[in-house]
């Protein structure tokens, strides 16, 4: 034969030895990465701007003094950085993230590149009217769409956030209170317990006193206590009330709600964070509310982006239309137009809360978002956001603890009831990201024992749900085992569990250069 | 439906498992007169993706973009470049489609970049620390004010005559829900050390803003000194963070709080929106600060990693006594600022602004030449404002029809039709020397 | 000198008319690491039940009430670098303020050591 002998072997060599500690820091595909401040240097840059020719005459001399010392890095660094890092993050385009009350669907990509047509990127808010008038024409179309899916007379565009959507609807309470010289003396808004946390928070921004509700056992307002509440109706401005509220499940007594605090002389703010559950179903307008915030970057659908941009656009009622805040748009013959100052036809308004017009960018996405789905598909959306959401719950409710009974609404709520002694929700969440899932909301809402809220959204197909069923349902086994090994998870992750303690005890919230006696000793 | 990845049969299986008869069973707690028999009227069914982008590209194509023409806009939100690798950063899915860092071990990508996000914007500002966003400049400063009155027990603020009006609307609003006194000096192009007269023992804080909202830049040092004699805190804001790199900033300043807005380093026009609010201050009250903050820390094997910190005073954990409402920022705002200034370096920082400013002087030559107008801000950054003996409105309506954007008219901004004959322009490193020859003739011809 | 318990977990160690106020093993351990403390400055007065002072985790921060009424005569300044002394030595070394009683007839509706005892173990 011509025996050829040149070549690698091609079977694998099997060994049980593991590298857990690399020189360079990296783990295979997992790269090590520096801060910017060690791997970039003050003389660098990644950007090549035309020589100054140094000019700095008109300043007056109000010129920095000291320099910002900050690196740079070239391009090819830069995106390094980047890439690596991104690979340190979970996202719903990676997997499934059921975190409840947050809504994380899959965040369509058309949507971006909509975003991005420079007829929308690129135009300036301050620019004359008669330029932007396809900017405008757009507000209005998202506007008609948000009424007419609330069924309610007006929107407010311009709040930044779901939370700042609140603060424009309880903002155009007080108003409204003014208006009756009733500002002074109705100052109690009534809260309930399982409510987030920005409720209460909001109430007191605006000047308000805060009274919590209970919850009764079956998850929802406590109507004994609301109407004991109510027994003194002369100080009450109003209730904030989520729907479908915290805990998944939609308050039955809604209508009894808005009839007692409205004969009470307070209005409805509804916060509409779980609006993804009715979208296309149920018009909170025909539920008598006055003021409810929509979470574009939730229900339409807007990227989360790891903690905003969001875009809170806040309908309200006919008695609360007249107090929404500037700047707005109107439409007459003559086209599109933006009312920015408090007078005219606005000059009952509560006044301005940010800049400019909001979040264009964000209903941009949105409206790409509603034409795609129309009035059939989001009617569907909710219907298979509900769906999802009960098949969770009664796959799991055997070896899980239903936090309450009967069905719920988009999200799936749990105690911890089922876990051993020594078990926690923690070790529960951070198992699941051993298995590849984000974790759920955990320890909220408050109302229920280490709370663990699934929201699985309309976006996630039956054999994902499958999957993440089989591994959630081993993991709640290993729990009412007491395994203690859960108390370690993740052991896969790109980092072990932080050390939250030392972080609070000793804050270091940004990078100081090594002292020159440490780098000396190195 | 594209979206949707449920089919019938796996609808019909999953109802099955639940025990329900159809999805009708999950909303029987909606009450009977609020259930919709069909799918509600008035709004046109589902599209394809092609007529969705073909509606979008009709609106889009109504709209003059800032890079088509001679473009002059400023006033809180600028004209800049934005490197290519910035955008595909924050188009990473990893980025662009995840949520607020809650569970850290696998959320090191966006904790990271805060924490360098941070860094940055301390050093920028001259702060000791900063915020991991707020939704704007505008908010930011009014959360600003509120600030200063919980950390002092006060409850007035002094507006200078030089912030931007929208800031000041914004501020106002907040404060006065929550029964603070707001003070606002009368409109000035160059008073702003006219704050330093202002404060006494009840002022909380006084809040100037330099380069203000007519361009012009002002060293406020000794408008700190008698802030602080007072026992008062300075706000120092600013629109351009551009400026950062030239022009004196807040901390050296002597400012306790410093905020502005970051829309200019990474950000888009937008149309006014997602932009992001920079906010810093001092080491000592970082503990009355709104917003999330990205803090270093180590794992259970002691490797050095990131997590949010102090979230005590977050609405998540303090409700009704948190130092704000904010929950959502503008993380990803957050993080096209951070790669622009990652690419920028200070260096780059430095030169990009000492580039806008020239633009301006070139500009303000140009225009000055003209007889007629008059620059009326004494010393400014890359913007500044300017008088015709036309009203401002009709001059910007003729230089649109000349398809020139030449910049604010000063009575857009104020109630009660002051300043009918001012003119604010900005320039920028997108500036070029034939912009600004187009706008001289455009506006020689006019006046 | 002795020392009382109030159902809200604070202790008072009673010497003349001054009074050393923290709070107890009890509430500190259910607290978790504490990483931080806001003591009250000398010179501010409180009447019974007022927030006085306010200790965090990491994920909760609570108030911590006047047990008697009376006027700060020092705050324990040490526990600003070294909260972790909440968790190692509650009822010592990690007291949180110094009051003048006073109303030294508010201190009897206090519990004494046994009755805390039992009121903890009826939780």
């Amino acid at each position: 034969m011509g025996m050829q002998t040149i070549g690698r072997p091609t079977a694998p060599f099997a060994s049980d030895a593991i590298a857990n500690d690399t020189i360079s820091g990296s783990r295979g595909l997992l790269q090590h990465e520096g801060l910017i401040f060690e791997v970039g240097s003050p003389d660098k840059t990644g950007v090549d701007l035309p020589k100054p020719k140094g000019r700095t005459d008109r300043l007056g001399g109000v010129a920095r003094k000291v320099d910002t010392g900050l690196p740079g890095l070239t391009e090819p660094e830069a995106v390094r950085h980047y890439m690596r890092l991104s690979q340190r993050n979970y996202a719903i385009d990676l997997g499934f993230f059921p975190l409840g009350s947050c809504t994380m669907k899959h965040n369509p990509r058309l949507n971006e590149k909509a975003a991005r047509l420079p007829g929308f990127a690129d135009i300036h808010p301050m620019q004359p009217q008669s330029t932007v008038q396809g900017a405008l024409a757009l507000i209005d179309e998202l506007a008609t769409w948000l009424k007419t899916l609330t069924g309610m007379p007006a929107v407010a565009m311009s709040p930044k956030a779901g939370a700042h959507g609140e603060l424009c609807g309880m903002l155009a309470i007080r108003q409204a209170l003014i208006a009756r010289g009733e500002a002074g003396t109705r100052k109690r808004v009534l809260v309930p317990a399982s409510a987030h946390g920005t409720n209460p928070a909001t109430a007191i921004q605006c000047g308000f006193i805060v009274d919590e509700i209970k919850a009764d056992a079956r998850g929802r307002v406590d109507m004994d206590d609301f109407k004991r509440k109510l027994e003194h109706t002369d100080d009450v401005a109003g209730i904030m009330l989520t729907n479908p509220n915290t805990c998944g499940l939609f308050e039955t007594d809604i209508k009894e709600i808005a009839d007692l605090i409205h004969d009470a002389g307070g209005y409805f703010y509804c916060d509409g964070a779980n609006f993804n559950a009715i979208v296309g179903r149920v018009r909170p307008g025909d539920l008598g509310i006055d003021a409810m915030h929509i979470n574009l970057h939730k229900t339409f659908s807007t990227p989360h982006g790891g903690g905003g941009p969001g875009s809170g656009p806040t309908v309200l009622s006919d008695a609360l239309a007249p107090f929404a805040p500037v700047p707005y748009v109107t439409y007459d013959n003559d086209g599109y137009h933006l009312i920015e100052q408090i007078e005219g036809e606005a000059s009952d308004a509560f006044g301005r809360m940010v800049a400019f017009h909001g979040q264009m960018g964000m209903f941009v996405r949105a409206l790409a978002y509603m034409l795609s789905h129309g009035a059939d598909g989001l009617k569907q959306v909710a219907e298979d956001a509900v769906l999802n959401a009960n098949y969770v719950q009664a796959r799991l409710k055997n070896v899980m603890t239903p936090a309450f009974d009967g069905f719920c609404m988009h999200e799936a709520l749990f105690s911890d009831a089922f876990t051993a002694d020594g078990i926690e929700t923690i070790d529960i969440a951070k198992a699941l990201i051993d298995e590849g899932y984000h974790p759920m909301t955990m320890y909220f809402p408050l109302v229920v024992h280490g709370a663990m809220l699934i929201e699985p959204t309309e976006t996630e197909s039956k054999q994902e749900l499958d999957r993440f069923c089989d591994a959630l349902e081993g993991i709640a086994k290993r729990a009412a085992a007491g395994d203690e090994a859960m108390k370690g998870a993740p052991y896969l992750a790109p980092m072990k569990r932080l050390d939250e303690t030392l972080a609070a005890r000793k804050p270091v919230l940004k990078w100081t250069p090594p002292a020159p006696e440490a780098i000396a000793a190195e | 439906m594209r979206y949707l990845p449920l089919t019938p049969e796996d609808r019909a299986a999953m109802l099955n498992t639940i025990g329900a008869a159809s999805v009708d069973d999950f909303y029987q707690d909606v009450p009977q007169s609020a259930r919709l028999g069909g799918q509600i009227e008035g709004l046109p069914n589902h599209q394809g993706e092609l007529a969705v982008e073909r509606h979008m590209s009709r609106l889009a194509a109504l709209n003059t973009t800032a890079s088509d023409v001679p473009f002059f806009v400023g006033c809180g939100a600028y004209k800049h470049h934005v490197p290519a690798s910035v955008d595909m950063v924050i188009q990473r899915s990893e980025f662009l489609t995840t949520y607020t860092p809650y569970q850290p071990e696998i959320a090191q990508g966006t904790l990271q970049t805060l924490f360098e996000f941070q860094t940055q914007v301390a050093s920028m500002t001259a702060m000791d620390v900063a915020n991991a966003s707020m939704y704007d400049g505008s908010t930011s400063c009014a959360e600003a004010a509120v600030m200063a009155c919980r950390v002092t027990k006060r409850k007035k603020v002094v507006l200078s005559g030089g912030i931007h009006p929208h800031y000041a609307a914004a501020t106002r609003l907040l404060c006065e829900a929550q029964g603070i006194e707001v003070v606002q000096l009368p409109t000035a192009v160059d008073g702003e050390l006219e704050l330093a007269n202002h404060v006494d023992e009840t002022t909380a804080c006084v809040i100037g803003q330099s380069p203000n909202v007519f361009g012009t830049v002002t060293d406020l040092s000794s408008v700190a000194d008698a802030a602080h004699e007072k026992k008062a805190l300075l706000v120092s804001v600013f629109t351009e963070a551009v400026s950062l790199g030239l022009v004196t900033p807040p901390g050296e300043m002597g400012a306790d709080i410093a905020v502005g807005e970051g829309q200019s380093i990474g950000g888009a026009l937008n149309f006014g929106g997602p932009y992001v609010g920079l906010f810093a201050c001092t080491k000592k009250l970082v503990r009355q600060m709104p917003g999330r903050l990205c803090g270093e820390t180590v794992d259970a094997e002691g490797k050095r990693g990131f997590v949010l910190t102090l979230s005590t005073r977050e609405q998540h954990i303090r409700r009704d006594k948190a130092t704000s409402n904010i929950c959502t920022n503008s993380g990803l705002c957050a993080l096209a600022f951070t790669a622009h200034m990652t690419l920028l370096g200070g260096k780059g920082l430095r030169d990009l602004a000492v580039l806008n400013h020239e633009a301006a002087c070139d500009l303000a030559d140009a225009l000055e030449a003209i007889d007629g107008v008059e620059i009326v801000t004494p010393r400014f950054f890359n913007e500044f404002a300017f008088t015709t003996p036309l009203d401002a409105e009709a001059v910007i309506a003729m230089l649109e029809e000349r398809g020139i954007l030449g910049g604010v008219r000063a009575s857009r901004l104020l109630p009660n039709g002051q300043m009918n004959n001012v003119i604010i322009a900005a320039a920028t490193e997108c500036t070029t020397e034939e912009d600004i020859e187009a706008y001289a003739a455009a506006l020689k011809e006019i006046v | 000198m002795s020392t009382y318990y109030t159902e809200d977990h604070e202790w008072i160690a009673v010497e003349g008319d001054i009074g050393t106020v923290g709070i107890t093993k009890y509430a500190a351990e259910q607290l978790g690491d504490v990483v931080f403390v806001e003591v009250p400055e000398a010179g501010i007065t409180f009447t019974k039940g007022d927030d006085m002072a306010v200790v965090e985790s990491v994920k909760a921060a609570s108030d911590v009430y006047a047990p008697v009424a009376g006027e700060v005569v020092e705050g324990n300044g040490d526990l600003a670098d070294a909260p972790q002394t909440v968790n190692e030595d509650p009822e010592g070394k990690g007291w949180f303020c110094k009051i003048k009683i006073s109303d030294a007839a508010e201190v009897s509706t206090l519990m004494d050591a046994s009755a805390y005892k039992a009121f903890c173990e009826g939780l």
